[in-house]
C-alpha cells in the first residue's frame, strides 16, 4: 500500500496526531472520560497504520518485539509497584492515599502511575496481537509475485 | 519492606507476589532465572499461606481491604478458616510442581518459551489463590479469567510433544469463557436485584430481595458457569484432554490446584452467599449436585477403565474424584462439608503425585505415557514407580493413606445423612478403581521386549516423593488436614 501516495501521505500526517491524542485520553483518565485503556488501543492504532501502509518489516523495525514485550510486562510491572509502594509506605495494597502529605494529592499520583501502567500494557498487547496474526498471515499465505515485504498489493 | 508491613499485608500477598513476578518472568533471559523466580513466587505464597493458616486458628476471620476502600464499597480479600485452607493446600502443592518443573518443562517445551512459560504459570498460581481469596462476586470473575487464560497457555504449551495440544487449549478456551460468562450473567442477576458484589452483604441482602425469580435465575446462571469451570459432569469435557496434552509439569499443577479453587467458589456460593435462601441452596445441593457427582464418579472410573493412554486414564480418574468432593458439597451437612474439604486436600496431594509420576515417566520415556510404552518400568525405574504406587494406593482408598482418610469422613458423611444407597454406589465405584490401578500396576512389572536404559534423575524423583510421603504422612496422622477442613467445614456450615 505503500506505493499508493495518498495513503502514504494521509498515514504521515495522522500518525503524530493520533498517538498526541493517545496522550490527551491517556491523562485525562483520572478525572474525565479516558483512561489508559482507551488510550492504549488509540496509540496503538498509530503503529498499527504505519504497519499497514508501510509493511509489517518497517513496522517491526519501529517497535522492535524486544520493546513490544517490554511495554507488556512493564505496564504490569508499574500497576503492581504502585500496590507494593503502598504496603511499604505502611498502607494496604493498591492504597493510594500514601502515596503523597496530602490524601487527594496521593490518589491523584496513584490513578495517573496506574493509568499509565494500564496504558503501557494496552498498547503493547494490541501491536502484539496485530504483529502475531499479520506475521502469522505473511508465513503462511505469501503472495507469489514479488513482493518482498509480504504485505498484499494495494 | 519491612517485617510488619509484610504481616500487615498477607492476604494481599498471597496473590500478589505470583501475580506481580509473572511479568518479571517474561522478562528475563535464562530457564533456570525464569524457573528460580517461579521457585520463589510461589515459596512466596506458600509463606503467606503457611501464616493466614496460623493466623485464622480457632475459627477467627478476617478482611483485607484492597486499596483501603472498606468493604461493601471496595473489593475485600476475606481470610477465614475455609480461604486459608484452601490457599494453603494449593499454594503447598503449586510450590512442589514447580519445583518439579525445572527439569520436566525445559525436557518437553523450547527453551526460548520457558520464561513466557513461568509468566503463565505464575498468572496462573496467583489467579486460582485470587479466586479462593476475593470476597467480591465480580473480583472473582476477573481471576477466573486471569487463571483460565493462562491455563490455556500452559495446556497449549504441550504443542512442542504433540499437535493435540492445541485443540485441548482452544476447546479449554472456548468451554472456559462460556463458563465463566454465566457466571458473570448470575452476577449480573444479582446485582439487578440486590445492588452489591460484596458476597457478605450480598448474603444479607439476598433473603430480602421480593424477585425471588430473578434471584433463582441468577443463582442458576452462576452455578452452572462454576460447574463447568470445577469440571463436574457433564461439563467436564473440556478436562481429560486438557491435563493429557498439557506439558507433564503443568498437567501435575492443574491436576493439584485448578479444580480445587472452582469446587471452592461453589462451596463458598451455595453454603455463604446464598446462606440466606436455603431452599434454593438446598434443592441445587440434593437434585443438582448430588446426581451429578455420582454419575460423574461412575463415568469417570469407568472411562479411565477402558483408557489407554495413562495421563488421560488420569484425567478421568480427576472426574471421579472431583465427584467424590462435590458429593461431600452435596450433602450439604458439616459432616459433607468437612468430607469434601478433607477431600480438596487429599486429592491434590493424590493426583498430584500421579502426575508427578508420569511427568518422571515422561521425561525417562521421551514419548507419550502409554500401557504399551511404560511396560517393564517397574524394574528400570524403581524410585518413581514406588511412589507412583504409593499415592495410587492412596486412589484406591487404602488404609494408611491419605485416601483412606477421605473415604471415611465420606461414609461417615453418609451415614449421617442416611444415604446408604448413595454409600453403596461410593463403596462399589471405589472398588472399581481398583480395576483401572491394577490394569497400570500388571503392566509395570511386565517384561517388556526391548530394555534400554533409562535413568532417574532426583530433581524429578525428590518433589515426587515429598508428596508420596505425604500421603502416607496424612493417612497415619491425619489430624491438621482433617481439623482445618472440619474448622472451614464449621465455619461455612454457620450459614446453613
Amino acid at each position: 500500500m505503500r506505493d499508493n501516495p495518498i495513503l502514504r501521505v494521509t498515514a504521515k500526517i495522522l500518525f503524530a496526531p493520533i498517538i498526541v491524542f493517545g496522550l490527551y485520553v491517556q491523562f485525562h483518565g483520572d478525572y474525565s472520560p479516558g483512561g489508559g485503556f482507551q488510550a492504549g488501543v488509540i496509540i496503538a492504532a498509530a503503529f498499527i497504520l504505519h504497519a499497514l501502509i508501510f509493511g509489517l518489516e518497517a513496522g517491526r523495525r519501529l517497535v522492535p518485539g524486544w520493546v513490544n514485550l517490554a511495554m507488556l510486562a512493564g505496564g504490569v510491572i508499574v500497576y503492581g509497584g504502585v500496590g507494593v509502594a503502598g504496603m511499604m509506605l505502611d498502607g494496604l495494597f493498591l492504597d493510594y492515599n500514601v502515596l503523597s502529605y496530602d490524601a487527594s494529592k496521593g490518589q491523584h499520583y496513584g490513578i495517573i502511575l496506574v493509568e499509565f501502567g494500564v496504558g503501557l500494557t494496552v498498547t503493547g498487547v494490541m501491536l502484539a496481537l496485530f504483529h502475531a496474526f499479520a506475521g502469522f498471515a505473511e508465513a503462511h499465505y505469501k503472495p507469489s509475485s514479488g513482493d518482498k515485504n509480504g504485505e498484499r498489493g494495494s | 519492606m519491612t517485617l510488619a508491613q509484610i504481616i500487615a499485608n498477607l492476604p494481599a500477598l498471597v496473590v500478589a507476589i505470583p501475580l506481580l513476578l509473572a511479568p518479571v518472568a517474561a522478562l528475563l533471559p535464562f530457564a533456570g532465572l525464569t524457573w528460580a523466580l517461579a521457585v520463589v513466587g510461589t515459596g512466596g505464597a506458600l509463606f503467606c499461606a503457611v501464616m493466614l493458616m496460623g493466623a485464622t486458628a480457632g475459627g477467627k476471620s478476617f478482611s483485607y481491604a484492597l486499596g483501603s476502600w472498606p468493604p461493601p464499597w471496595g473489593i475485600e480479600f476475606v481470610v477465614d478458616p475455609v480461604s486459608a485452607f484452601t490457599v494453603l493446600v494449593m499454594a503447598a502443592l503449586a510450590f512442589i510442581a514447580t519445583l518439579f518443573a525445572r527439569t520436566a518443562l525445559l525436557a518437553e517445551i523450547a527453551e526460548a518459551d520457558t520464561g513466557k512459560a513461568y509468566s503463565a504459570w505464575l498468572l496462573a498460581c496467583g489467579g486460582l489463590s485470587g479466586l479462593v481469596m476475593t470476597g467480591d462476586a465480580f473480583n472473582l470473575f476477573v481471576f477466573l479469567e486471569i487463571s483460565a487464560l493462562s491455563s490455556v497457555i500452559l495446556i497449549a504449551l504441550g504443542a512442542g510433544k504433540d499437535r493435540r495440544a492445541l485443540i485441548a487449549g482452544y476447546n479449554y478456551l472456548v468451554i472456559g469463557a462460556v463458563g465463566a460468562t454465566f457466571y458473570v450473567i448470575g452476577v449480573g442477576f444479582i446485582y439487578a436485584v440486590t445492588g452489591s458484589l460484596n458476597m457478605a452483604d450480598l448474603a444479607e441482602r439476598i433473603p430480602q430481595v421480593p424477585q425471588t425469580t430473578v434471584v433463582m435465575v441468577g443463582f442458576g446462571f452462576m452455578m452452572a458457569g462454576l460447574l463447568v469451570k470445577a469440571a463436574i459432569f457433564p461439563v467436564h469435557v473440556w478436562l481429560p484432554a486438557a491435563y493429557a496434552f498439557a506439558p507433564s509439569a503443568v498437567s501435575a499443577l492443574l491436576a493439584a490446584i485448578a479444580t480445587k479453587a472452582s469446587l471452592y467458589v461453589i462451596a463458598r456460593v451455595m453454603f455463604g452467599m446464598f446462606a440466606g435462601v436455603p431452599d434454593l441452596a438446598g434443592f441445587a445441593a440434593e437434585f443438582i449436585l448430588v446426581p451429578l457427582a455420582l454419575a460423574g464418579i461412575f463415568l469417570g472410573t469407568i472411562l479411565a477403565i477402558y483408557e489407554n493412554d495413562i495421563k488421560k486414564l488420569l484425567a478421568f480418574s480427576s472426574v471421579a474424584q472431583i465427584g467424590y468432593i462435590a458429593l461431600g458439597f452435596g450433602l450439604a451437612s458439616t459432616a459433607g462439608l468437612a468430607a469434601g474439604f478433607i477431600h480438596i486436600g487429599n486429592h491434590a496431594l493424590i493426583k498430584g503425585g500421579l502426575f508427578l509420576a508420569v511427568g518422571c515417566y515422561a521425561v525417562a520415556l521421551g514419548s507419550r505415557v502409554n500401557l504399551g510404552s511404560m511396560a517393564g518400568l517397574g524394574r528400570r525405574m524403581p524410585i518413581t514407580t514406588t511412589a507412583f504406587l504409593v499415592c495410587g494406593l492412596s486412589l484406591i482408598g487404602l488404609p494408611l493413606t491419605a485416601g483412606f482418610i477421605s473415604k471415611l469422613y465420606l461414609v461417615r458423611a453418609l451415614l449421617e445423612a442416611d444415604m446408604i444407597a448413595v454409600l453403596l454406589l461410593v463403596m462399589a465405584s471405589s472398588a472399581l478403581s481398583v480395576v483401572y490401578l491394577w490394569k497400570i500396576v500388571e503392566v509395570l512389572w511386565q517384561k517388556a521386549d526391548g530394555e534400554a536404559a533409562v535413568t532417574e534423575q532426583p530433581a524429578l524423583y525428590l518433589p515426587l516423593w515429598i508428596v508420596a510421603i505425604a500421603n502416607i504422612w496424612f493417612g497415619i496422622a491425619p489430624a491438621p488436614l482433617v481439623d482445618g477442613a472440619q474448622r472451614a467445614a464449621m465455619y461455612l456450615a454457620g450459614g446453613l
